[in-house]
């Protein structure tokens, strides 16, 4: 009864909460016009991209007509491609460095990341922000020096010159993202196991790595992302048309003095995307939860 | 099932920080020995060299017969529960609790055997199949006490186990664990920085204080018995009273405050007491030992008018705290006194059970 009374008399938080309500609401709209106004921003090159791809040579051309819209779609530029031999060899050239980097760089950083983290030895503080560091140097000024030091082993036009060097970019940032991934695991985890009876190796095997799978997620995915869309080191180092990865393989194929194949161009980056479309959509939650664990813990 | 023993052990950090300075301990096997004392007395720590997962500065530890300073945790024949649990939380119960079965490479049907003993034991059957995530706190405990059971080890180390629990969980898991120890009479250090928890489990208590031992002992005799003023203060809940008094002899031996009130002291103690006369001391007395007044005519029991400043009614007793001589002092009385603040409330204060403790060494004479 007196409940019921005190809330006839008192109409006053009502009005609160709707003013919350409305203020909440109006941030809501506030998010979605900002975030569908960068949506369209991102999504413009791609949709392109794609549309283009999908155009024959004439309808490109042509000045007549919307551009932003297909008029007879054909998937000839996109056939002509896979059928072609040299965009056959730059894929399988892609797909060869893209795979040993990773695998290379994901076995150093883990191993790398498991000793610093949780190995405890003198200077591995030291040591974790070396890594690190090495992350800040700017690829672009390390070319010249690479190339005559890939000069000196003999590796210039080969794709074992990407093997060697993309592991070097990618290895600091995969070992920071685990060391940070490593560190948010428990200490009385592997204290546990190493009372169980596990030696290093298997802590690192059947522990660390099954708890930390998020973190080695993203790593790779960001390895992978490396070694996949390098444009300059393969630009740099590989000239002759068997050696090249798709990135450089497209600019040299398509682009014929200053003809451009369109078409083919935007199918050829249309398929060179796809991977890490497919990758990043499947693995995203993986991703973000792996970046960051390395954001606060690192 | 074995001895453990600790000579002269010593633990130092970078800078010289002892956090252990030289303690002497041998714990006989079957005995369930509880390092108890406030954060950074060095408890954890040792349980930590026993262990393995601290490496000992100076001295000795011994397991069952060989110094195992340098043998690694896997080697010594130890299983540990942890404060957080520490399970595995990739594995189902069954694989938690199997983890070092497997690594010693345990035949599959001893495993399966030895983990459903445990699990029964333990009443975690049903939660076999289960993840780490899907269990309550309290299940989780078990499994992991279940984790050290099935390894039949030579000894359990617990650190801190019940911190993470609940007020009633953690009475609930208290029991199970004393129940345990009496199910698996095996050689068991517990760490914990509460006293109760120390008391109601331990054949005998170790009461540490800035990385040395304070005192050894069962349950019973450290409350009755405090060999120091940190041990009188630590043990017991509410804590002990503590009146600076001197020792005076005026017409008998008799405590006397600082503001003149006098005590006789116990025939029984007056040859003990005597050498102190004239000396700086501290007059000990547990709150049960300040009480109403219904046995004042008990011969050693003196009355004092105590002004009530708050009373705190706990159900099977009440506790009411005042001020002697500028000191805020804790009794503890019948639930059926009626008492208020600001009231006067006589107390009858048994000097038989009174502690004197030397102010120059702390120790309690």
């Amino acid at each position: 009864m007196s409940a019921s009374a005190t809330a006839g008399n008192m109409p006053a938080p009502k009005a609160k909460v709707g003013s919350m309500e409305k203020q909440r609401r109006m941030a809501l709209w506030a998010s979605y016009i900002a975030l569908t106004f960068f949506v369209i921003i991102f999504l413009i090159p791609p949709f392109y991209m794609i549309i283009t791809s999908l155009k024959t040579s004439a309808e490109i051309s042509a000045q007549a007509g919307n551009p932003w819209i297909v008029q007879n779609p054909t998937f000839d530029n996109y056939w002509e491609l896979m059928t072609n031999a040299a965009f056959q060899r730059y894929f399988i050239n892609s797909v060869w460095v893209t795979a040993v980097t990773v695998t290379l760089s994901m076995t150093i950083a883990i191993l790398a990341a498991f000793s610093l983290s949780r190995m405890g030895f003198k200077g591995s503080q030291v040591l974790s922000t070396g890594v690190f560091l090495t992350y800040l140097v700017p690829p672009s000024l390390l070319f010249i020096p690479l190339f005559q030091i890939l000069g000196w082993l003999g590796l210039i036009n080969s794709t074992w010159a990407l093997v060697l060097l993309f592991p070097t970019l990618a290895v600091p940032f995969c070992t920071w993202i685990m060391i940070g991934y490593f560190s948010s695991i428990p200490k009385e985890l592997d204290e546990a196991a190493l009372i169980d009876g596990a030696s290093y190796p298997q802590i690192l095997i059947q522990i660390f790595i099954p708890v930390a799978l998020p973190g080695i997620i993203a790593a790779t995915i960001f390895a992978f992302t490396v070694a996949w869309g390098a444009f300059l080191y393969p630009l740099a180092y590989l000239y002759s048309a068997d050696q090249a990865t798709l990135t450089v393989g497209i600019v040299r194929e398509l682009i014929k003095g200053d003809v451009f194949a369109w078409g083919m161009i935007m199918a050829a980056c249309a398929m060179a995307a796809a991977p890490p479309i497919i990758i990043y959509t499947f693995l995203m939650d993986y991703y973000i939860a792996g970046l960051t664990a390395g954001a606060t813990k690192g | 099932m074995a001895n453990v023993s600790i000579r002269k052990v010593v633990k130092a950090y970078e800078g010289d920080v002892q956090a252990v300075k030289g303690i002497d301990l041998e714990i006989i096997d079957h005995e369930f020995v509880v390092l108890v004392g406030p954060s950074g007395c060095g408890k954890s720590t040792t349980l930590r060299m026993i262990a393995g997962l601290e490496e000992i500065t100076a001295g000795e530890i011994w397991i069952g017969g060989d110094v195992v300073n340098d043998v690694p945790p896997r080697d010594r024949d130890i299983a540990m529960v942890f404060q957080n649990y520490a399970l595995y939380p990739h594995m189902s119960v069954f694989d938690n609790m199997a983890f070092g079965l497997k690594l010693r490479k345990f035949p599959k049907e001893e495993i399966k055997r030895r983990v459903d003993e445990a699990a029964t034991m333990l009443d975690i059957q049903m939660l076999l199949d289960r993840k780490p995530k899907a269990l309550s706190g309290g299940q989780r405990q078990r499994v992991a006490m279940g984790r050290a059971v099935v390894r039949n080890p030579k000894v359990f180390l617990f650190d801190e186990p019940l911190s993470n629990l609940d007020a009633k969980l953690r009475v609930q898991m208290r029991t199970e664990i004393k129940k345990l120890h009496q199910l698996v009479p095996t050689t068991t250090v517990y760490v914990t920085h509460d006293q109760i928890e120390a008391m109601t489990l331990a054949d005998r208590v170790v009461v540490m204080n800035h990385g040395v031992i304070e005192q050894v002992g069962a349950p019973q005799e450290l409350y009755h018995h405090p060999a120091t003023r940190f041990v009188a203060g630590f043990i017991g809940s509410p804590a002990m009273n503590f009146l600076p008094c001197q020792v005076v002899d005026d017409g008998g031996l008799k405590v006397q405050l600082a503001d003149g009130t006098k005590m006789a002291i116990p025939a029984a103690r007056v040859d003990r007491y005597g050498p102190y006369k004239g000396k700086k001391m501290t007059l000990g007395i547990r709150p049960e030992h300040m009480t109403e007044t219904h046995d004042s005519e008990k011969p050693g029991v003196q009355i004092m008018n105590a002004k009530v400043d708050v009373v705190e009614p706990m159900g099977m007793e009440t506790l009411v705290h005042h001020f002697v001589d500028g000191v805020a002092v804790c009794s503890r009385i019948d639930p059926n006194v009626h008492t208020g603040p600001g009231e006067i409330l006589p107390l009858a204060i048994d000097m038989n059970n009174m502690h004197l403790i030397e102010d120059a060494t702390n120790r309690v004479v």
